[in-house]
């Protein structure tokens, strides 16, 4: 499925703003993401399995809080850095 | 054919770490001018960078940005090229505890070479056994049972978090270490961070409700001195201390600073070869704790006789409205003869002396906010 990175991301995907990436959940997708782009999962999903504080993710536009949902192929997701202060 | 430089000819750079990334400022032999580097790593929060003195090319950048996870970076060609590392420190799954960034990192000892340690906020303590590539947590303190009771929960730390800094290793014997927390106090182990025991008898702790508790308390920075071991310094909240081990009771030298500036301070800096010469760089403590130059006059205060008198040092430094905040990691000494004394702003001003700290010259102006400041 299509994953959508954002830019503080894009130096883990040699500059690539949309990747392709698979998995059956969402955390089974990061930890594919991983695979494919290693260091990328542990700098926007904490040791204890969450989300970081100031990422979104979406799955076709839709915000999910956890990585607990189950994604089909045709899926399209979208991770978001907050851009938090100064 | 070549010959390895002396201390006392070898060239000086300073690693400056800050809130917005990294530089380097250079000397040349003399330590007479000065060139700025970088930036690398724009935009990442850099908290500490330290160079492999057992091998003078080996670096490692702790960072992390506003947004993403904390990690850590390697370099081994002196900070031309670097590698993330493979798996940062992070607490163990299931412990609910998360590293918000590490903020601490020491060169294990010169037996051990690739061995290093990292301090992270919250107060974790981590050792990677590969130069930095992969870290594992140190079970024997991360998991010990008493670690919630000494560490405390998120109120017990500075305004940027609790953390786990002034890892040091003996230099006689690799299972021998040191660390201080923020809050939490000083801890000694004996069998390589298997086990630990507090070391604050002495310490006033007069924040806490027992003023002479076992633990709890806040030192801002901790040193060892490379010649001699068994002496430690320390900058504490409640002010500056000394224990000569065996012993276990710290000796406050805070009484023979000047009334006027007080002992309050964040960092403390030794001479790398006289143990009884220190460096400190007193803030203001009182009321609210303003934490800047006493009275906007800053000024480093020298001691060579263990702490039990007092120089202050400012020829060079502004006379007045100068209100320098100088963060625990952001003083240094060089190894070279007559030593260098070093410390940094978080105005993003470096500071220099070539003479022990008789004069100071400012090295480098409008950086960000300056964490940390190490010679290499």
């Amino acid at each position: 499925m299509r994953i959508l990175i954002p830019g503080p991301l894009r130096s883990y995907t040699a500059g690539a703003s949309v990747v392709t990436a698979q998995g059956a959940t969402l955390a089974a997708l990061m930890h594919d993401l991983d695979q494919r782009y290693p260091g990328l999962r542990f700098r926007i999903i904490d040791e204890q399995g969450a989300i970081r504080r100031h990422i979104k993710c979406f799955v076709n536009a839709e915000s999910v809080p956890d990585l607990e949902p189950a994604l089909a192929a045709t899926d399209e997701v979208m991770i978001v850095c907050a851009l938090s202060g100064g | 054919m070549a010959q390895a430089k002396s201390a006392g000819e070898r060239r000086v750079t300073l690693l400056v770490a800050t809130r917005k990334g990294l530089w380097q400022l250079s000397t040349d032999a003399a330590r007479r001018s000065w060139r700025l580097t970088g930036p690398q790593f724009l935009g990442h929060i850099v908290h500490h960078c330290v160079a492999d003195p057992r091998d003078g090319r080996t670096m490692l950048a702790a960072a992390r940005t506003g947004h993403l996870g904390p990690t850590i970076f390697r370099s081994s060609d002196r900070g031309r090229t670097w590698h993330e590392a493979q798996q940062p420190p992070a607490f163990r799954e299931g412990s609910s505890r998360i590293v918000d960034h590490t903020f601490w990192l020491t060169p294990g000892h010169a037996s051990q070479p690739g061995e290093w340690y990292a301090g992270s906020s919250p107060q974790g303590l981590f050792r990677s056994e590969d130069g930095g590539a992969i870290w594992r947590g140190v079970d024997g303190f991360n998991e010990h049972p008493q670690r919630q009771a000494w560490c405390g929960g998120d109120k017990d730390g500075t305004p940027d978090g609790p953390k786990l800094h002034s890892i040091l290793i003996d230099p006689r014997n690799p299972d021998h270490m040191y660390i201080a927390m923020s809050s939490g106090g000083v801890f000694e182990s004996n069998d390589r961070g298997a086990d630990w025991r507090p070391l604050n008898r002495g310490i006033r702790a007069d924040f806490l409700p027992d003023p002479n508790a076992e633990y709890g308390h806040d030192p801002h920075c901790m040193r060892m001195h490379p010649a001699l071991p068994d002496r430690l310094y320390q900058q504490n909240h409640t002010g500056i201390y000394r224990l000569d081990r065996p012993a276990d009771r710290w000796q406050d030298l805070g009484a023979t600073m000047p009334k006027s500036v007080g002992a309050i301070g964040f960092p403390v800096v030794l001479h790398p070869r006289d143990p009884e010469t220190l460096w400190v760089f007193p803030m203001d403590g009182g009321s609210v704790w303003p934490r800047v130059s006493p009275g906007g006059k800053p000024a480093v205060y020298r001691s060579v006789n263990g702490g039990k008198s007092w120089q202050r040092q400012a020829t060079g430094l502004p006379k007045t409205q100068a209100w320098f905040t100088v963060k625990r990691q952001a003083m240094t000494v060089d190894a070279r003869t007559p030593t260098g004394v070093y410390f940094a702003t978080t105005s993003g001003e470096v500071w220099g002396s070539r003479d022990e700290g008789r004069t100071w010259k400012c090295l480098a102006a409008h950086l960000p906010h300056i964490y940390a400041v190490e010679a290499m």
